[in-house]
């Protein structure tokens, strides 16, 4: 519940301030998004599983999103940025589907 | 929190260590992450519920001890406190994690649907469309300098042409006060002959008329005793005729008056050399008033001629 309100405080918060994303940071940012994103569907997942845990959330969460920057990063440094984010986005969202599948057998049933 | 809430909430009625416990054997993330599996179990083992637990059953002991009876409500009671004082610093962490998500997801899409596409375009497709700039500023930049360079024509054409219009009508105002077609005015000076005991003869307006014509004189004219004005331009002719002169076939009758414009020093001494104008009709009895004018007005005209023969040859 609260991890849903301070979502949408998130959200809130962004549409109200409205920043612009600085220019450093622009290719990371999707790829952290994307890689939280896999956190969250992660941790939604062991909740429903009954095997959530704070602290691993936590370190999921981060160790995601630095390695997915570092990786971009990685692969700017070695001119394969492009295609090395979009490894990334794969894989992520191989993991992302895998963990809606279980969450949708855990809730549905099916 | 809330996370933490329910797994706990279903093994309330045990003691908190025990579903961690029981927690603890089991996989947090499944499939995906198995080698992080054993470091989750041992940091879970470290992890800072340990302390947390120990506040809770404190408040409850005591109050167990003060009210015997009521001891299960306010242990019910005491409970979602307890829960909600269990807020662990990982708690505060996932919340500010997944308040930071949002906030980043928002960001991150406001900031794609801002730009133009262009960012998320492939390489080769923006040096195309640079390329297509280039090319479209080229044209143009082209199109600018030849719009400039006519822009440039036209206004020395129009002023060409204003130029040589003003040089124009100058000219034919000069011409025309030549010829007599105009009315004049300026300095110069205004020349009355008085008839003395013998008639002017026409021949002494005519010396007056040369003289003032040598010493520079532009524009004149002859009136007689009745106001009568004839313009005198370079065709005029004098003639005696009855009581007075004809000039250009008008009969004037003294005195005459010559308005003329020109220099005014000038035209007077050459009317005033000996043997002058002046000198030779005082001779005849006559008089000669000459006057310093500021501004004469020659407003006689003369009808224009044409030409029948003469043709400009340039």
């Amino acid at each position: 519940m609260i991890a849903v309100l301070a979502l949408a405080v998130g959200v809130v918060l962004g549409v109200l301030l409205d920043p612009t994303v600085p220019a450093a940071l622009q290719p990371y940012l999707p790829i952290a998004v994307v890689a939280a994103l896999d956190a969250v569907f992660g941790g939604v997942r062991a909740r429903l599983d009954g095997i959530f845990d704070d602290k691993q959330f936590v370190i999921s969460f981060i160790s995601n999103v630095l390695v997915a920057a570092l990786i971009v990063y990685l692969g700017d440094q070695l001119g394969v940025g492009g295609q090395l984010s979009t490894g990334v986005v794969v894989v992520l969202g191989v993991r992302i589907f895998g963990n809606v599948a279980a969450i949708r057998r855990r809730l549905f049933k099916a | 929190m809330t996370d933490d809430h329910k797994p706990s909430g279903t093994g309330w009625p045990e003691p908190d260590a025990e579903p961690e416990t029981e927690r603890l054997g089991l996989e947090p993330e499944p499939a995906p992450e198995p080698e992080h599996d054993p470091e989750g179990e041992t940091r879970r083992l470290s992890v800072p519920r340990g302390p947390e637990p120990d506040p809770e059953p404190e408040p409850e002991s005591p109050a167990g001890d003060a009210a015997a009876v009521p001891d299960e409500e306010r242990a019910e009671s005491a409970r979602p406190a307890a829960a909600k004082r269990r807020l662990s610093s990982a708690g505060v962490v996932i919340v500010v994690l997944l308040a930071l998500l949002g906030f980043t997801l928002v960001v991150q899409v406001k900031s794609n649907s801002a730009d133009s596409g262009l960012a998320s375009a492939r390489q080769e497709d923006l040096v195309r469309i640079l390329s297509d700039l280039e090319a479209r500023e080229e044209r143009l930049r082209d199109e600018i300098a030849d719009l400039e360079e006519s822009q440039r024509q036209l206004t020395s054409g129009a002023e060409g042409r204003q130029a040589a219009l003003d040089e124009a009508t100058r000219r034919a105002d000069e011409l025309g006060v030549l010829a007599g077609t105009l009315a004049a005015r300026g300095p110069g000076l205004t020349v009355r002959f008085q008839e003395g005991s013998e008639r002017l003869k026409a021949s002494a307006i005519l010396d007056a008329v040369q003289e003032l014509r040598g010493a520079g004189a532009e524009a004149m004219q002859i009136a007689g005793g009745d106001g009568t004005a004839v313009r005198v331009v370079a065709s005029t002719w004098f003639l005696d005729s009855g009581g007075g002169i004809q000039v250009d076939g008008r009969k004037l009758s003294a005195p005459y008056t010559i308005s003329v414009i020109g220099e005014p020093r000038t035209m007077e001494t050459a009317l005033q050399i000996p043997g002058g104008v002046v000198e030779s009709v005082q001779n005849d009895n006559g008089t000669v008033i000459v006057q310093e004018q500021e501004v004469v007005d020659v407003s006689a005209l003369r009808a224009p001629t044409s030409l029948q023969h003469a043709r400009p040859t340039s």
